[in-house]
């Protein structure tokens, strides 16, 4: 029986085998015999032994044994022997192992072989798992073969010098002569090597990127052979004329032509002549476009070649192919915010693939739409961002409250609106928001002061109707806690008119309290409402009262607390119930425990002169594992002349997750005229993959600062 | 480049794995099972792209047969795909209609026809027809030399 056919053989009984144990039984038999085989002096098995090996390696099973038997197979001067060994030195020896450095000895016999298959499995084998030290070796062989060989052999050898130079960058300097020289050839493998090497050194080295850039005009020439060429049955791929050629040359033209305005200049008509000839109908075509489209993104390119490109992009959305609408957003994500105004002519086309099928478009499709919000075009892109948020996948929910509250933020046309939009993302998904939510809330709705009675009517019927949603329900009482006065007075000019008695209202926040659905935090609001409006009420203060006293003895402490506190308002203290619970005035950015984005801290340094110092801190926020933070700058609005502003630079630039740790960044200014400033400050950040930005404003500075 | 490419099937089973960069022994096998995982749980009309710690995977599946490929940031996708569907036609070339039995019982051998294709990671030969005819000399010789008079 031909060996072979025993090799075919032990594959079909494992695969007959029933159970995993079986199996291994049957492994063991074989691996037994096959290590019997290795030890035996050459019989004319050796080949099919190791192979039987590597199929056994390949199911998961141990085959270091097989090591040595590479080694020799390889030393063989059997073509047939020689290939499985070079196949097992690939699966079973990376650089690791002890035993790879015996094979550089058999490898430079090979490369200078008469036979050039023999040489070829030398080529590929050193180019895929040669060491640092095999390629230090065998280098100047590797050159040697760049200059003097047969094509079939110069290709291999080219990708052969781009392994060698990724484990070895100085030797770049070795292979940079021939690489140069390769450029003439007309093959197109080797022609390929040529490019993928030349690209590795020009990335590698700046000198050698200088150098190259003399070869642009070449390149441009090759290209435009190709692209103008006409049917070449050999490399044509769907209407395109060898695909992975021109995508590399595209590639390494976007390298030489970067930062650089005479090689981007040379390079213009051949992109627009590529941008424009390229049929797109097939994968093979829409993938030299997009090269295409990278490269002049990425060049100094004319204005009208960027808009060419963004235009392909564009069509690109539009595309059936789902792997092309995906590209088009990845790309157009890049650009977006150089190219502002170009991308945001698609926003249309992009907003509509927020209702795409697939999960990473639809992700896709968020950033992009967040990253195109402005004044002008908030109220429409908000509607589309919260249809969006009614349906998204749930991994996506609390990224897309965050973008679209600091959407809001940035861009609110109005007040009413503003809060409308963030009263719509609680109740569609209030359980996704972040923490600082309900403090940002509460604080935009003191300064809305005419919408107080809107709002209150707003949340109490929100409230009525669903207290599921804590950071709604939150809200929602602190609300009528504060503004409980204007609820009962009936009228409104924003809504419709709605009687509440106060029996409802305190019938309302009771249910909250007993709910099992409500958070002990969410009671605290709701008895601290309940006690406010004590003040606000004429009719029902001693059901107020027993509903106090009731919750003086909860078990949770912190509501037992509260109670006790407003039962001794209620007592001892009643002239000052007024006072203390009437309505909050405007004040400066508040902290809260959910961790405020920015907390001016005390750490006022009182120095002679008119300089003072404000330590500003921030503290580490609890979501996600991967939070990374660079704050980037504060700005004034409207700085008065007379105010400087220094930055220093902050203290780190990551901020490890829950709260393990904070970053400081030291603000001075220069205030010699003590004149009264406000101050807004922006913190840019990433989180994950995500660019974020959170902007609060300081209105007040503490009186003794000036 | 190309970091590796994995062919398995549609129970998860391995049928090649060809490594462009040295990585334990270890952390191949979890890389395997993390690539299988996350392909075989991809919706049937998804996009064939995905993303894993720094790097782009780029998957097709041809019949029975997941093509998984795993590369470099900066790599083109599409023309990613272009890679897995020319090795596709590559292998269906020399076997004649391939079917994943094919690939089974002679693995070596669609081991040696990707080393015509790619070599460390890049794509070695445009050529469809270069391909196939140097794999084809490659087995004449392979031939020649098992014959027992031939040193």
């Amino acid at each position: 029986m031909s060996p072979s056919v025993r090799l075919q053989e032990m594959i079909r009984v494992i695969r007959g085998a029933r159970t995993q144990g079986e199996e291994r039984g049957v492994i063991q038999r074989e691996c037994a015999a096959i290590r019997a085989q290795f030890r035996q002096a050459d019989n004319g098995t050796r080949s099919h032994n190791l192979a039987k090996l590597l199929y056994v390696h390949m199911l998961g099973y141990p085959a270091h044994f097989g090591q040595m038997e590479c080694v020799r197979l390889i030393a063989s001067p059997r073509y047939n022997e020689k290939r499985v060994g070079y196949l097992g030195a690939m699966m079973l020896l990376d650089e690791k192992q002890d035993a790879s450095l015996l094979i550089t000895n058999s490898i430079k016999n090979d490369l200078s072989h008469s036979s050039q298959y023999v040489q070829s499995l030398a080529l590929c084998t050193l180019g895929c798992m040669g060491s640092a030290e095999m390629c230090r070796d065998l280098a100047p062989e590797i050159d040697r073969l760049l200059r003097a060989s047969n094509s079939y052999i110069k290709k291999k050898a080219a990708l052969c010098a781009v392994h060698i130079v990724r484990k070895v960058p100085e030797l770049g300097e070795l292979f940079t002569p021939a690489s140069r020289s390769l450029l003439s050839e007309k093959n197109h493998g080797v022609l390929h090597g040529a490019v993928v090497l030349i690209t590795e050194l020009c990335e590698r080295n700046p000198e050698t990127l200088e150098q190259f850039r003399k070869a642009v005009p070449e390149l441009v020439q090759i290209m435009k052979g190709l692209v103008m060429s006409g049917y070449s049955p050999e490399h044509n791929v769907a209407g395109i004329s060898d695909p992975f050629l021109q995508v590399r040359i595209l590639r390494l033209l976007r390298i030489l032509g970067r930062n650089n305005e005479t090689a981007s200049d040379a390079v213009n008509d051949l992109l627009a002549q590529v941008a424009t000839n390229t049929d797109s109908s097939k994968t093979a075509g829409s993938a030299v476009l997009y090269e295409t489209v990278l490269t002049v993104m990425d060049i100094k390119s004319e204005s009208g070649l960027r808009v060419l490109a963004v235009n392909i992009l564009g069509r690109f959305l539009l595309n059936n192919d789902r792997n092309i609408r995906y590209i088009s957003m990845t790309s157009l994500q890049k650009i977006v915010q150089t190219d502002h105004n170009a991308v945001q002519r698609h926003r249309g086309t992009i907003v509509d693939c927020l209702k795409d099928q697939d999960a990473s478009v639809k992700r896709r499709a968020l950033e992009l739409s967040l990253a195109l919000v402005s004044a002008v075009n908030i109220r429409s892109l908000m509607k589309e961002l919260l249809l969006f948020l009614s349906s998204c996948p749930p991994e996506l929910r609390a990224h897309t409250t965050s973008g679209i509250f600091n959407a809001a933020e940035r861009y609110a046309p109005s007040q009413r609106w503003h809060i409308d939009t963030i009263l719509h993302v609680l109740t569609t998904a209030g359980g996704d928001v972040r923490d600082e939510t309900v403090p940002n809330l509460i604080q935009l709705i003191t300064t809305a002061t005419e919408l107080h009675c809107y709002t209150v009517h707003k949340l109490y019927r929100a409230l009525i109707a669903d207290i599921s949603v804590q950071s709604l329900v939150q809200v929602a009482c602190w609300c009528i806690g504060e503004y409980g006065d204007l609820l009962l007075r009936g009228e409104c000019e924003e809504t419709e008119p709605v009687q509440v008695a106060e029996d409802d209202v305190l019938d309302a926040l009771e249910t909250v309290l007993q709910s099992h659905m409500s958070s002990p935090a969410t009671r605290g609001f709701a008895l601290t409402a309940t006690m406010k409006l004590s003040t606000r009420i004429t009719h029902n203060v001693d059901r107020i009262r027993s509903i106090v006293s009731i919750y003086g003895s909860c078990i949770d402490v912190e509501l037992q607390q509260r109670a006790v506190e407003y039962n001794a308002l209620f007592k001892k203290y009643d002239h000052m119930r007024y006072p203390a619970l009437s309505t909050t005035a405007l004040g400066p950015v508040s902290s809260t425990a959910g961790g405020d984005l920015l907390d001016l801290l005390g750490g006022l340094d009182v120095t002679p002169g008119e300089t003072r110092s404000y330590h500003v801190t921030r503290p580490g926020k609890t979501l996600g594992p991967n939070y990374r933070l660079f704050m980037t700058f504060v700005s004034h609005s409207h700085p008065p002349q007379s105010v400087q502003l220094q930055m220093k630079a902050p203290s780190g630039d990551v901020i490890p997750a829950h709260g393990l740790g904070q970053v400081t960044q030291t603000v001075l200014l220069n205030n010699p005229n003590k004149v009264s400033l406000k101050m807004r400050v922006r913190v840019c950040y990433t989180s994950q993959d995500f660019v974020c930005q959170d902007t609060v404003q300081i209105d007040s500075f503490p009186s003794p600062a000036w | 480049m190309m970091h590796f490419l994995l062919l398995f099937s549609r129970q998860g089973k391995l049928r090649l794995q060809k490594w462009f960069t040295p990585i334990p022994e270890r952390e191949k096998k979890k890389i395997v099972r993390d690539m299988t995982t996350m392909v075989l749980g991809r919706k049937p009309r998804s996009c064939n792209f995905l993303h894993w710690k720094d790097l782009k995977i780029v998957y097709k599946k041809y019949a029975s047969l997941y093509f998984c490929c795993g590369l470099d940031a900066e790599e083109n996708e599409l023309l990613a795909l272009e890679v897995l569907h020319r090795y596709v036609e590559l292998l269906d070339k020399y076997f004649g209609n391939v079917c994943e039995l094919d690939i089974i019982f002679n693995f070596e051998k669609a081991y040696f026809i990707l080393d015509e294709f790619l070599l460390g990671g890049e794509v070695q030969e445009t050529s469809k027809q270069v391909v196939s005819r140097s794999i084809e000399a490659s087995d004449m010789l392979q031939e020649v030399s098992e014959r027992p008079c031939s040193r």
